[in-house]
C-alpha cells in the first residue's frame, strides 16, 4: 500500500482498523517495561522516593511540546499542500496535546510542592508550559466556533503555526534565564548527565506515552473521519428531501 | 389536516379593527390614516410596494411597534390578554436555533408559547412535523435545512399552537407551489374555524375571499437618468 | 411555568452544545489571571495579597464577555420578537435567559477559581473565601449586565459598549466582593458585614436589572 493511499479517508480509516490493535498492545507493553523500570530505579539521594514523578512529569512535557511540533507539520499539509486528512490530524492531535501539557503542569505542580514548598512559581519554563496549555485551549475552542470543517481548518492552521513559536522559548528557556526549574540534563550538548540507571526507565516511559499518543491520535482520525461522513450524510438528506 | 391542529376558536364574535394608524419610522412617516376592520372567519390582505409599511402594520398589530397615532382594538378576544398574546407573527425570519434539532426547535416553541405540558407528547410534535413534511428530517440539526424547510417548520410552529389571529408577513417566500398549497389550505381552515388572518403579500395567496389594504408610498414622479456607452438610456422613474 | 422551564431548558442546552459559554469564559478567566503576574512580577507574596481581587475582576470581565450574545443572537433570528409576544411576563423570561446563563457561564468561573487561586498562591482559606464571594456575587454581575445586553442589542451596537455601559454598576459588587473574601483571609467578625451586603446586592439586581432590561427590549426596540 502506497503512502498516497493515506490521503484518501476510508483507506486511511481501513488501515487504522488494522493496526490499531497492534499499537495498543505495544502501547501497554511499553507502559509495562517503563513502569517496571521505574520500580526499580534508583531513589534520589535528597528527594527520595518523589523524584519518581519525573518519570511521568518529562514524557508528559517532551510530548507536550513534540505534538504541537506535529500540529505545525499538519497545518503546512493543510496551508501549503493541502493534504486532506491533514487538517483531520491537527483537529484531532489538539486535545491529546492540551491533555499531555495539563499533565505536566500537574505532575510538575505536585512535584514542586515538596521540593521548592510551593504548588507553583511563576519561573520561565513553567510560564511558558502554561501559556503553551492556554494556546492548546484557545486552537481547541477555535476548532469548536465553526461547524464547516474546511474553513476552520486554514484558520487553525494559521494560528497553530504561529503558536509555534513559542516551542523554542520553552526548550532554551531554562539557559537563557536563571531560574528555580532543574537545568536540561538530557539533550545537552555534552551529552546527557543522568545516570543511567535512571535514563532508561525515562526512556521507556517516553516510549510509552508516545505510543500511547499516536494510538489515541489515529483512533481520534478515524472518529473525526465518520462524524464528518455522518455530517455530509445529513446535509444530503437535508438538500434531497426539500 | 388542518382540523387536527387548528382547534375550534373558542371565541366566535371577534372583530380586530384599527383606527387611523401612522407609522413613523427612522423619522420618515409611513403611512397614516390607515383603518381596517377583519370579524372573525375574515382574512386582510396588505399590498403595496416595498416599503410601504406592511410590515410594520403587521407589527404593529403584534404589539412590537407603538403607532405614532391611532389605536388598534380586539372584540371579544380575551380581555386578559394582549393582541399580540393571542397571536401569531410569521415575520421574514424563521425563529430557529441551528445547533437544536428540528424535533427541539418546534417542541420548545410549542411549549413555549402554549405553556401547557400536553406537548410534552413526543407523537404530537412528529403530527406536527408530519402536516408541513417535515418528518423525515426530526432528528437533523437544523441548521442544515433550506430556506424552504426554514419557513416550513415556522408554519408547523403555528399549526401547534391555537392562537385566534395570524399575522403573516410574506409567508409564501421561499415556498415551492406544493408548499404553497399547502399554506392556502391551512389559512382557510383556520379561517372556516373562526380565526382572523392578516397577511402582508407581493403575490396571490389563493384565499376564497379576502378585503384586501393597499399601503403606497405616494409617487413623486421623480427621474432617474443614467448615461450608456451609446448614449441614448435616460429612464423616467415613478 | 412550562413555558419558563422549556426556554431555561433550551438556553442551557444551546450553550452546552455550542459550548461557546463557559469553555470560552474559563479560558478568558485563566488567561487575565495569567496576564497579571507577567504585568505585577512574580513576587509570591504580592501575588497573594491581591489574589482576591485579580480573582474578582478575571471573573467579572468573562462574565461580561459573553453577556452580549444573551439577546443578540434570538435577536438576529426573529426569537425575540415572539418573545415580546409571549405570555409569560418579558421580566421572568429575562429572569430565566439569565439564570441559565450564569448557570452555563458564571457557574464554571466560580468551580474555576480555587484552581486558578493555586497559580496566585492563595492559602486555602482564601480560596475558599474567594469562591464563596464568588458564587454569591456573579449572580448579581449576569443580573446588572442583562441591562447593558438589553442596550446593545436595542441600539443594535456590539464591540466594547456593553463593559462600558456595565462595569460602573458592578463596582460595588467588586468592592463588598473583595472585600468579604479580604475579611474572611484576615480572620476576625468582620467577614459579615461586606457578605451579607453583597447578598443584598445580588437580590436588588435581580430584581432591578431584569425590570430595566424588559422595559429597554420593549421600548428601546423600535
Amino acid at each position: 500500500m502506497a503512502l498516497i493511499d493515506l490521503a484518501n479517508p476510508t483507506r486511511f480509516v481501513a488501515l487504522v482498523e488494522r493496526v490499531l490493535p497492534w499499537l495498543a498492545a505495544a502501547t501497554l507493553f511499553a507502559f509495562a517495561f517503563g513502569l517496571w523500570g521505574t520500580y526499580l530505579a534508583p531513589d534520589d539521594y535528597q528527594q527520595g522516593a518523589t523524584v519518581k514523578i519525573m518519570f511521568i512529569h518529562v514524557p508528559n512535557a517532551w510530548l507536550s511540546m513534540f505534538v504541537w511540533g506535529m500540529m505545525s507539520a499538519a497545518a503546512l499539509g493543510t496551508l501549503v499542500w493541502r493534504h486532506p486528512l491533514a487538517d483531520v490530524a491537527a483537529k484531532c492531535a489538539a486535545p491529546l496535546g492540551a491533555a499531555f501539557t495539563f499533565l505536566a503542569l500537574v505532575t510538575g505542580s505536585l512535584w514542586g510542592r515538596p521540593m521548592w514548598g510551593t504548588y507553583w512559581v511563576w519561573d520561565a519554563r513553567l510560564t511558558s508550559v502554561l501559556v503553551l496549555f492556554i494556546m492548546y485551549l484557545a486552537l481547541i475552542a477555535l476548532w469548536r466556533t465553526v461547524d464547516d470543517p474546511a474553513r476552520v481548518g486554514r484558520a487553525a492552521a494559521v494560528l497553530t503555526l504561529v503558536g509555534a513559536v513559542n516551542l523554542p522559548i520553552i526548550k532554551f528557556s531554562v539557559d537563557w534565564w536563571n531560574t528555580l526549574h532543574q537545568p536540561a540534563s538530557v539533550f545537552r550538548m555534552g551529552g546527557s548527565t543522568i545516570d543511567r540507571s535512571m535514563l532508561i526507565p525515562l526512556a521507556f516511559m517516553a516510549l510509552a506515552f508516545t505510543l500511547l499518543f499516536i494510538t489515541l491520535h489515529l483512533a481520534a482520525m478515524r472518529n473525526e473521519i465518520m462524524r464528518r461522513r455522518v455530517r455530509t450524510l445529513m446535509l444530503t438528506q437535508a438538500e434531497r428531501a426539500a | 389536516m388542518g382540523a387536527a391542529y387548528a382547534k375550534v376558536c373558542e371565541i366566535v364574535a371577534m372583530k380586530l379593527s384599527g383606527h387611523d394608524l401612522a407609522c413613523i419610522r427612522g423619522g420618515r412617516r409611513v403611512f397614516s390614516g390607515v383603518s381596517f376592520s377583519v370579524a372573525a372567519g375574515d382574512a386582510l390582505v396588505l399590498t403595496g410596494p416595498n416599503g410601504a409599511g406592511k410590515s410594520s402594520l403587521l407589527r404593529m398589530i403584534a404589539g412590537l411597534i407603538h403607532p405614532a397615532d391611532g389605536s388598534i382594538a380586539l372584540e371579544g378576544g380575551d380581555p386578559e390578554l394582549s393582541v399580540g398574546e393571542q397571536s401569531h407573527y410569521v415575520g421574514h425570519l424563521d425563529p430557529l436555533k441551528p445547533a437544536l434539532t428540528v424535533t427541539e426547535n418546534l417542541a420548545f416553541w410549542a411549549r413555549f408559547l402554549n405553556g401547557t405540558s400536553e406537548v410534552d407528547d413526543a407523537a404530537f410534535i412528529e403530527r406536527g412535523l408530519e402536516a408541513v413534511g417535515l418528518a423525515d428530517l426530526a432528528r437533523l440539526p437544523a441548521g442544515y435545512l433550506s430556506a424552504g424547510q426554514r419557513r416550513r417548520l415556522s408554519l408547523a410552529r403555528v399549526l401547534a399552537v391555537p392562537r385566534s389571529i395570524w399575522l403573516l408577513d410574506e409567508p409564501t417566500t421561499a415556498l415551492d407551489a406544493a408548499s404553497q398549497e399547502r399554506l392556502r389550505r391551512v389559512m382557510q381552515d383556520h379561517l372556516s374555524s373562526g380565526g382572523l388572518v392578516v397577511a402582508a403579500t407581493h403575490g396571490p395567496l389563493g384565499l376564497a375571499e379576502a378585503q384586501h389594504l393597499r399601503l403606497g408610498i405616494a409617487s413623486t414622479g421623480r427621474e432617474n437618468s443614467r448615461i450608456g456607452g451609446a448614449g441614448n438610456a435616460l429612464d423616467t422613474m415613478q | 411555568m412550562t413555558a419558563l422551564s422549556a426556554l431555561f431548558a433550551r438556553d442551557a442546552r444551546i450553550s452546552i452544545r455550542i459550548g461557546g459559554g463557559a469553555i470560552m469564559g474559563v479560558l478568558f478567566f485563566l488567561t487575565v489571571v495569567t496576564l497579571v503576574p507577567f504585568a505585577v512580577g512574580p513576587d509570591l507574596a504580592l501575588l497573594r495579597r491581591i489574589g482576591p481581587a485579580i480573582l474578582w475582576i478575571g471573573a467579572l470581565l468573562s462574565s461580561l464577555l459573553a453577556l452580549d450574545r444573551l439577546f443578540a443572537n434570538d435577536h438576529e433570528d426573529g426569537s425575540l420578537d415572539l418573545i415580546l409576544m409571549a405570555r409569560p411576563p418579558l421580566e421572568l423570561v429575562i429572569v430565566t435567559k439569565a439564570l441559565a446563563h450564569w448557570i452555563t457561564t458564571g457557574l464554571p468561573l466560580v468551580v474555576a477559581s480555587p484552581i486558578l487561586g493555586l497559580f496566585l498562591n492563595l492559602e486555602p482559606n482564601a480560596l475558599a473565601a474567594t469562591g464563596l464571594t464568588l458564587l454569591i456575587g456573579t449572580p448579581a454581575l449576569t443580573f446588572i449586565g442583562v441591562v447593558g445586553a438589553a442596550l446593545a442589542t436595542a441600539l443594535r451596537r456590539g464591540g466594547l459598549l456593553l463593559p462600558v455601559l456595565v462595569l460602573p454598576l458592578t463596582v460595588p459588587v467588586l468592592i463588598f466582593g473583595v472585600a468579604a473574601t479580604n475579611a474572611a483571609v484576615v480572620g476576625g467578625g468582620r467577614f459579615d458585614t461586606p457578605l451579607t451586603i453583597l447578598c443584598a446586592l445580588t437580590l436588588m439586581s435581580g430584581v432591578i436589572g431584569p425590570f430595566a432590561a424588559a422595559a429597554t427590549l420593549r421600548y428601546g426596540m423600535e
